[in-house]
């Protein structure tokens, strides 16, 4: 009789890639629903319209590859980057736009280098920073949260419509949408921190970080916890963006003077902080690989955002950040190789010759 | 007992460790099966030497092959019977391969011959105890069957301190160590004050067991204090975490001294050497009792079984019939494993035997052990970097050996890679990376393999290139050395001649009307016999080059004195008033003479070169000489030094269980015959060396050697001994002076004119026979 013949090891972990992405689209639904709690429906269509043509494009390119659809589609990647990407985006984006987006971000930074596990980039992120340059118009215009909208405006269905469609007078619109805390504080440089606090709408109905936004971050904190508790990936690259990024802001917060560059708590809370730290920078294809890599490049990338933000010209910088130090990971790698067991030194990955 | 620090390894995985549904039961014997197979090579090493034929019967004990060289082991029967078979069988390995077994039809009786138990083992030197371990056939019983008294002699430079004996047993499902443990803790502690004593007491002695066996903890130590407290030793037993792969035995070595074993080294290199418990026991059972191992504990495990338990089971009973005995489901077994699922291998027929090395047959039903799901993309999550216990980068390697990057791989230390396969468990994309290295550790090795073979084409070809360029060189000198001969020859020749056209001359100036001038003797020397005479005899006089030089040197010395007298003689025959013609002839002649002596000049000075560059040439062709002996010596020492790394490397396998130590043992056999034909061609040239000086031993100058070879080429060309060369030569010159003396007394009796001539030439000759039958006597000496 003859038996199966296998290579060691025979037994495996349950854990999957399907199971990894399902985790992770689990981890965003905390977020998910504050954001909608906030700020409307138009997170959901956001969402609905990514997931249609994140699967949608997906399915073409594999079958134009000659993959096995729905094989790969088990994977739930495409689902992530479009869940991603959905909640990036000024919720209740045109559909057009967020058709633009998923383009960049599947067909372009994913399957245009090799699909799943060969981008060396972020999908959800290049498919955002591809919106914000070529749309800043439409990228720049976020919803104003519940309380400091037009009342019930943004639960409505047939507004909703009407800004995914198009067709939504632009006066309206203007009633709908207000600066992110962000740009306050960035827009108000005359004014202290506290001033800051007590003057704007968005920050004196808020607590900490701008009304709304910190929810919508403290959301996505649990959502990354239960991640890393779940051990979907490690501690490493998300704190150490978050401990650089509140380093720099305590460094620079001047007290809360006019020159501030915002608290510690602001830059923790508002903007795609949270989103960028445990959803963002984990993602392992476009990351370092190693842990003492991860840690680097998780500070890079916490130091950039703060840099970005305060110092350069866009609203928020995780999407650059990110994208920058994709750039670096490959060379992050090549000097974090760890020690091998029996070794005295880590070898550089490309010093080959042996010993 | 004592507290011992515990070092933690990195990485390590936690996979649900099955081992209670084996330990349920109590450890069962396996009966006497109807045929035993015993594969000649159960361990790391050449396989052993059958000493039995087919037809004989044997008992129980018997030693039926014997361990060939010190990387062997013996092999005794299992039991009494006869011989059935020595022949090719299918046996336990993850190619399905064949190889040499000795087949045993057992009679039934199981009759043992007598044992030599030792009442005193303690008091037994260490070279009686390693003689009796390698006598018994001991391997190690944890992995890939290292034989045991290699380890129990460390080198004489290396001092262990540290004993550790592993009792880890990380794999999951396996328990035959814990059973071992637990019911034979008095033997193994003995076997551990056994070893230690052969290791010269060392400092520590550590017995390693991971705290998922309680039991077997606590038995152990319970033992190890009375025998701590009878004996005065300080056995330790330590309990670590259980993790996949504290077993390995690198990591073991990390976790209880916090040490790590220098890539490519044995832990004997830090004073360390690790025995596992089963050999411990056997040590015990061999020194003691003089009982060969012909048994061990395997576990026996699995849901398509119907009984799962561990059995003590005799070495060479067939796997299918070990099953038979625990009710063994065929149709729902899954895959059916030899080892652990994390490391062991899946067999694809039954009927192979179970060896030294077998501790686990793992029969799983397919609920059990599914089938992996496919391969999907590698997401780069860095799981398996977190999991593996080697501090490697399972991802990168797996990249690099998709796209046959072999120097990357290398550099990133592929060949730490233990093949524990904790990366491949834990990958969320089910990517076999174990078997991803497997294959390319396989294709280094090939390439590694490969370069060699063209390394040694290339050297055979350098080999031929300085074979012929030392050929030509030889010819070369040869070539130079006949040719100063022959010019000497000629010179000679020439400066005879002008002797006897001086004389001629001389004779036609004293007779100047004598008209028919009789041919003086001389120029018979022109015969082709005595062209070759004289070139034995120059060659002889070659000798010595200087001599030869001073001969030629005086050849010049006296044509140009003859040319003197040539003048003198002719200026007289102007002032008596000879015949013009005459006077003009002897002008012609004195011309002709100094033309010779001209050449002679020439070519004393060119045999002054030749001398020199006789000289070079031979040194050249010295050192071409001495080349191929160095590069043997060279060739030999990298050999050496390829097989000590391949030894280490092959222990570390060995020491870790890994399936590569198969491949990596044939790789220290295939070293060990190049190393030996790599000595057999460095006497070779050593000896040919010396040999070819030795046929000229009274010439070290290079010079002579060369003109030597000359000489040969002479005597090869009138195909004679120098002797009878030299008897020719004499021959020849007396009969030639008896000629030569019956014409000077015709000449005296009708009172010639020439009479002087022919006296001359007499003389001549007599000069020259006595030159020869000195040259003959002293070639008869010389022979
Ligand atoms: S565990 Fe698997 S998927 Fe994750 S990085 Fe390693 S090889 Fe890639
Ligand atoms: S199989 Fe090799 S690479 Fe994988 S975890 Fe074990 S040692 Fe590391």
């Amino acid at each position: 009789m003859a038996f199966l013949r296998a290579s060691s090891p025979h037994t495996h972990n349950p854990n999957t890639t399907h199971r990894v992405m399902r985790e992770v689209l689990l981890a965003t639904l905390p977020g998910v629903a504050v954001l909608t709690w906030f700020f409307g429906l138009g997170t959901l269509s956001n969402i609905l319209i990514a997931c249609l043509f994140g699967l949608g494009l997906e399915a073409a390119v594999l079958k134009m590859r000659g993959r096995p659809i729905a094989f790969y589609l088990k994977d739930l990647s495409a689902l992530v980057t479009a869940v991603l990407l959905a909640i990036a985006l000024p919720p209740a984006s045109s559909w057009w736009l967020i058709g633009v987006g998923m383009i960049a971000s599947i067909v372009v930074a994913k399957h245009l280098y090799g699909g799943l596990g060969y981008n060396p980039f972020n999908p959800a992120m290049v498919g955002y920073v591809v919106l914000l340059i070529s749309y800043p118009q439409y990228m720049t215009l976020w919803l104003a949260p519940e309380n400091l909208s037009v009342q019930g405006a943004i639960f409505d269905i047939t507004t909703l419509f009407e800004l995914v469609f198009g067709g939504l007078a632009s006066t309206t619109m203007d009633g709908l949408t207000a600066a992110t805390p962000l740009d306050v504080f960035k827009q108000t440089a005359g004014l202290t921190a506290q001033d800051i606090y007590a003057q704007k709408a968005i920050f004196s109905q808020g607590l900490f970080a701008g009304a709304g936004y910190e929810w919508v971050n403290i959301a996505f904190l649990l959502g990354g916890l239960y991640l890393l508790m779940r051990k979907v990936f490690t501690w490493h690259a998300p704190i150490a963006m978050l401990v650089t990024l509140a380093l720099f802001a305590t460094v620079f917060y001047d007290a809360g003077s006019s020159n501030s560059g915002g608290s510690p708590l602001l830059h923790l809370f508002s903007g795609a902080t949270m989103l960028g730290a445990f959803f963002i920078v984990t993602d392992p294809v476009s990351s370092a690989t190693s842990n003492r890599g991860r840690l680097i490049y998780g500070a890079l990338i916490g130091a950039l955002v703060y840099i970005i933000r305060v110092w350069g010209n866009y609203p928020d910088a995780v999407a650059f950040a990110v994208l920058l130090m994709n750039f670096a990971a490959p060379f992050i790698d090549y000097y974090t190789v760890p020690r091998t067991y029996g070794h005295k030194k880590a070898q550089r990955a490309t010093h080959t010759g042996g010993q | 007992m004592t507290s011992h620090t515990i070092w933690e390894v990195p990485g390590g995985i936690h996979p649900p460790e099955n081992k209670a549904q084996s330990m349920a039961q109590a450890l069962a014997e396996c009966p006497l099966a109807p045929e035993y197979i015993l594969p000649l090579n159960q361990h790391i090493g050449a396989p052993s030497a059958p000493l039995v034929s087919v037809g004989q019967s044997v008992k129980k004990y018997q030693l039926i092959a014997d361990a060939e060289g010190i990387f062997s082991a013996a092999l005794h029967a299992p039991t009494s019977g006869t011989i059935s078979a020595i022949e090719e069988r299918l046996i336990a390995h993850p190619s399905g391969l064949s190889a040499p077994c000795i087949v045993i039809a057992p009679d039934g009786l199981d009759e043992a011959c007598p044992l030599e138990p030792c009442e005193q083992p303690f008091a037994l030197e260490h070279a009686a105890i390693v003689a009796k371990i390698r006598q018994a056939g001991l391997v190690g019983m944890g992995g890939a069957g290292f034989p045991s008294a290699v380890k129990l002699n460390p080198h004489a430079n290396t001092s262990i301190n540290t004993l550790i004996i592993n009792g880890t047993e990380c794999e999951p499902y396996i328990t035959a160590d814990d059973m071992l443990m637990q019911t034979h803790t008095h033997e193994l502690l003995e076997g551990v004050r056994l070893l230690a004593h052969t290791l010269g007491n060392p400092d520590n002695v550590l017995i390693g067991v991971e705290d998922n066996k309680p039991e077997a903890i606590a038995a152990l130590q319970e033992a190890a204090h009375k025998a701590n407290q009878k004996h005065g030793c300080d056995i330790q037993v330590v309990s670590f975490p259980t993790k996949y792969p504290s077993g390995g035995e690198k990591q073991l070595i990390y976790i209880l001294t916090g040490q790590e074993v220098e890539s490519g080294k044995i832990p004997a290199s830090l004073g360390i050497v690790v025995q596992n418990v089963g050999t411990a026991v056997a040590a015990w059972r061999a020194v003691r009792y003089g009982e060969p191992l012909i048994e061990r504990i395997t576990t026996v495990v699995g849901q398509s079984l119907q009984v799962q338990r561990n059995m003590r089971v005799r070495i060479g009973t067939p796997m299918n019939f070990v099953l038979e005995q625990n009710g063994f489901m065929a149709s729902q077994s899954a895959r059916l494993i030899v080892g652990g699922p994390m490391m062991g291998y899946a067999l694809e027929q039954t009927c192979v035997p179970v060896i030294k090395t077998t501790n686990c047959l793992l029969a799983p039903s397919h609920s059990e052990m599914p089938e992996a799901p496919p391969q999907q993309a590698c997401i780069r999550c860095g799981h398996c970097a977190e999991a593996c216990p080697a501090g490697l980068l399972p991802q990168q390697l797996y990249w690099y050996a998709r796209s046959d990057e072999h120097e990357k791989l290398e550099a990133h230390h592929l060949f730490d890679c233990i093949e524990c396969g904790a990366c491949s468990y834990v990958c969320p994309s089910s990517i076999p990376l174990v078997q991803y290295y497997r294959a390319a550790k396989g294709d280094i090795r090939k390439a590694a393999a490969d370069k060699l073979k063209s390394d040694k084409a290339r050297e055979r070809f350098e080999h031929r290139q300085e074979r012929l360029a030392k050929e030509e060189a030889a010819k070369e000198a040869k070539r130079q050395a006949r040719k100063a001969a022959a010019e000497l020859n000629k010179a000679k020749m020439a400066a005879q001649q002008a002797a006897t056209e001086t004389s001629h001359s001389q004779n036609l100036a004293s007779t100047s009307t004598h008209k028919d001038i009789q041919p003086p003797a001389i120029p018979a020397i022109a015969s082709a016999e005595e062209l070759v005479a004289n070139a034995a005899t120059a060659a002889k006089a070659q000798q010595d080059p200087t001599l030869d030089k001073a001969r030629l040197s005086r050849t010049v010395e006296s044509l140009a004195s003859s040319i003197t007298r040539m003048k003198a003689q002719m200026a007289e025959a102007v002032s008596e008033g000879l015949d013009p013609s005459r006077i003009e002839k002897m002008a012609a002649k004195l011309k002709q003479t100094e033309l010779k002596a001209q050449e002679a000049k020439t070519k004393l000075d060119a045999f002054d070169k030749t001398l020199a560059t006789g000289v070079l040439v031979d040194a050249a062709a010295q050192k071409m000489m001495a080349s191929p002996q160095d590069a043997a010596a060279k060739t030999l020492s990298s050999l050496q030094k390829r097989l000590s790394k391949a030894q280490e490397l092959h222990l570390e396998a060995v020491n870790e269980n890994k399936p590569s130590a198969d491949a990596l043992k044939q790789g220290v056999i295939k070293l060990e015959q190049k190393i030996e034909e790599a000595k057999q061609a460095l006497s070779e040239a050593q000896n040919a060396a010396p040999s070819s000086s030795s046929s000229e031993p009274q010439q070290p100058d290079a010079a002579a050697a060369a003109i030597e070879r000359a000489k040969q080429k002479v005597q090869a060309a009138a195909s004679m001994t120098p002797e009878q060369k030299a008897q020719a030569a004499v021959e020849s010159l007396q009969k030639r002076l008896s000629k030569a003396q019956e014409r000077y007394a015709k000449a005296q009796e009708t009172h010639d004119e020439n009479l002087e001539a022919f006296a001359t030439g007499v003389e001549k000759l007599e000069l020259k026979l006595k030159a020869a039958m000195e040259a003959q006597q002293e070639g008869s000496e010389q022979a």
